[in-house]
């Protein structure tokens, strides 16, 4: 089906809060590194594909040419929620996919500074509904998901939290991240609680962030040389199927499935292939469900992998080593894509302190409620 | 918008689902497929299950379920009381709502999943901008 696809150039901006910056400087950062990085130009460029969530209206991709050269190029601006850098991506990916182009240039970026809690807008005339009929911000949503988890398999608040343990463990070797801290278990589980099981430490951190990336065409990839190069080897997106309660309760679970299953099918692999896993702990909860639906383990098992640390740096298959959405950050639409950025700097072996070791096939996810879920799937060529 | 004018005085419905007959109790409505059995809350044009147009039948939804899932809110929008308990709710008979448990303390040792539901419907503590008074619905322990 069509032709290869690489990643020949990725960066990001370490993610943090810069409120003297605006959207398109902070997307202009990252493309500016991720071209520096593929050794090429914004003249050699094809076409633009753009992610943000919070100024979908606002024509992102065009003002971050405005910033890095009009050269009169196609420019796709996407919004898919928590989903929408993945969806530019494989935006990018297709174009490539189809013939259309040989180089083209994907951007995610977002600026969130402290936004606070997010959903709940429950929406209709009348009275606002939040509190009167139930939750619909983001921390008990994931809750009500992890919840269901416990009532399933009884996982507990402690496992839940180790999740967070482990992704700020991990962030302490990354310098992108805009957490560096440890945070051992009775700090996660004495954190303020915001939406149990979910306490403050188990919430994804809101912040300004850009990731970029250059992909290539298997013809243009030569040209520019393979070392470096990182193939995609597949480009998944899904929205929500209908299941039994996902008008009420977003089903976060089927979708990723259903994702995972084409993945590992367009890829030619399995889990157990896997060296490395970034995946969405948007909440410390939505990882747990996230090692079944991806296949990491069998069903009911995940409680036990977060127990036995098989997914922390140097187990047996290693998740988040970025720090994860609950450390490194969570810049809607840049984290589609700087989830990219980790794998392909594991796969490439420049991720210094951090690298895992050997790494040559690695899986990206993202899910964006209501709802979208992207999962990208890379392997090292050279 | 003469038909609106003249509505009759009394709490308007939180949520078009609620339906608040006159001389009967209020009671939640579901939109049943009658080709596959789905059972939403609200009208839509076809079944998003199946994909049947036009095909659906009122029902009256249960006032009885089990809790299936909940979260204890603790931090929220201003002015809004917390904590309150989020609640996922499987209705006897098919359907599943999500709204606020009440009459139970906000208490993981207390909340049992699976324990059963009482749907019970009071004025909101909430009128809009207008001073109109709503009728929601909340989930209560029962038995």
């Amino acid at each position: 089906m069509g032709e290869n696809v690489y990643v020949v150039g990725i960066d990001m901006i370490r993610f943090g809060r810069f409120p003297e910056k605006t959207v398109p400087k902070l997307g202009a950062e990252a493309a500016l590194l991720a071209l520096k990085d593929a050794g090429v130009s914004i003249q050699d460029v094809e076409a633009l594909y753009c992610g943000n969530l919070m100024q979908a209206s606002a024509m992102v991709g065009q003002r971050i040419l405005h910033e890095i050269g009009q050269t009169g190029i196609p420019v796709t601006n996407s919004a898919n929620a928590c989903a929408t850098g993945a969806t530019a991506l494989r935006g990018a990916w297709m174009s490539i996919k189809a013939g259309v182009y040989d180089l083209v240039l994907v951007v995610g970026v977002e600026q969130l500074g402290k936004a606070g809690l997010l959903g709940g807008g429950g929406g209709g005339g009348g009275i606002p509904k939040e509190g009167l009929l139930g939750s619909g911000l983001m921390p008990a949503v994931f809750a009500e998901a992890g919840m269901e988890h416990s009532r399933k398999y009884g996982t507990t608040f402690e496992q839940f939290a180790k999740v967070s343990v482990k992704n700020h463990q991990h962030s302490t070797k990354n310098p992108k991240s805009m957490y560096r801290k440890e945070t051992p278990l009775d700090m996660v589980m004495g954190a303020e609680m915001i939406a149990y099981p979910n306490t403050k430490l188990m919430c994804s951190v809101n912040v300004d962030g850009a990731a970029a990336a250059v992909l290539a065409s298997e013809k243009k990839a030569r040209q520019l040389g393979m070392k470096r190069a990182v193939k995609i080897s597949a480009s998944i997106l899904t929205s929500d199927p209908y299941t039994e309660r996902d008008l009420v309760m977003p089903d976060v679970n089927t979708c990723t499935r259903q994702a995972a299953a084409k993945a590992y099918e367009m890829a030619g692999i399995g889990p157990d292939d896997l060296d490395l896993v970034e995946l969405h702990d948007c909440f410390a909860t939505a990882e747990i469900l996230h090692y079944e639906n991806l296949g990491l383990c069998a069903d009911g098992e995940a409680g036990k992998l977060i127990d036995e640390g098989q997914t922390a740096h140097g187990g047996r298959i290693p998740v988040n080593v970025s720090g994860g959405l609950l450390s490194k950050g969570h810049p809607l639409g840049a984290t589609g894509v700087a989830n990219v950025y980790e794998v392909a700097t594991h796969l490439r072996g420049e991720a210094g302190d951090r690298q895992v070791a050997g790494a040559k096939v690695g899986l990206t996810h993202v899910i964006g409620l209501g709802s979208a879920c992207g999962v990208h799937i890379l392997e090292k060529t050279a | 918008m003469a038909a609106e004018a003249a509505a009759p005085s009394g709490p308007r419905p939180i949520v078009s689902y609620l339906k608040i007959p006159e001389g009967a109790d209020p009671y939640l409505e579901g939109q049943k497929c009658t080709a596959c059995g789905a059972i939403f809350l609200g009208e839509r044009p076809t079944c998003s299950s199946c994909g049947k147009s036009g095909s659906f039948e009122a029902i009256h939804l249960a006032d009885r379920g089990e809790l299936y899932v909940y979260s204890i809110v603790y931090r929220s929008f201003p002015g809004i009381d917390v904590p309150y308990v989020s609640a996922i709710v499987d209705l006897e008979g098919g359907g599943t709502v999500k709204g606020n448990l009440i009459g139970i303390d906000p208490d993981p040792a207390k909340i049992r999943m699976g324990m059963p539901v009482q749907v019970v419907y009071e004025i909101a503590p909430r009128k809009d901008q207008e001073g109109n008074e709503y009728l929601t619905y909340y989930f209560k322990p029962r038995g």
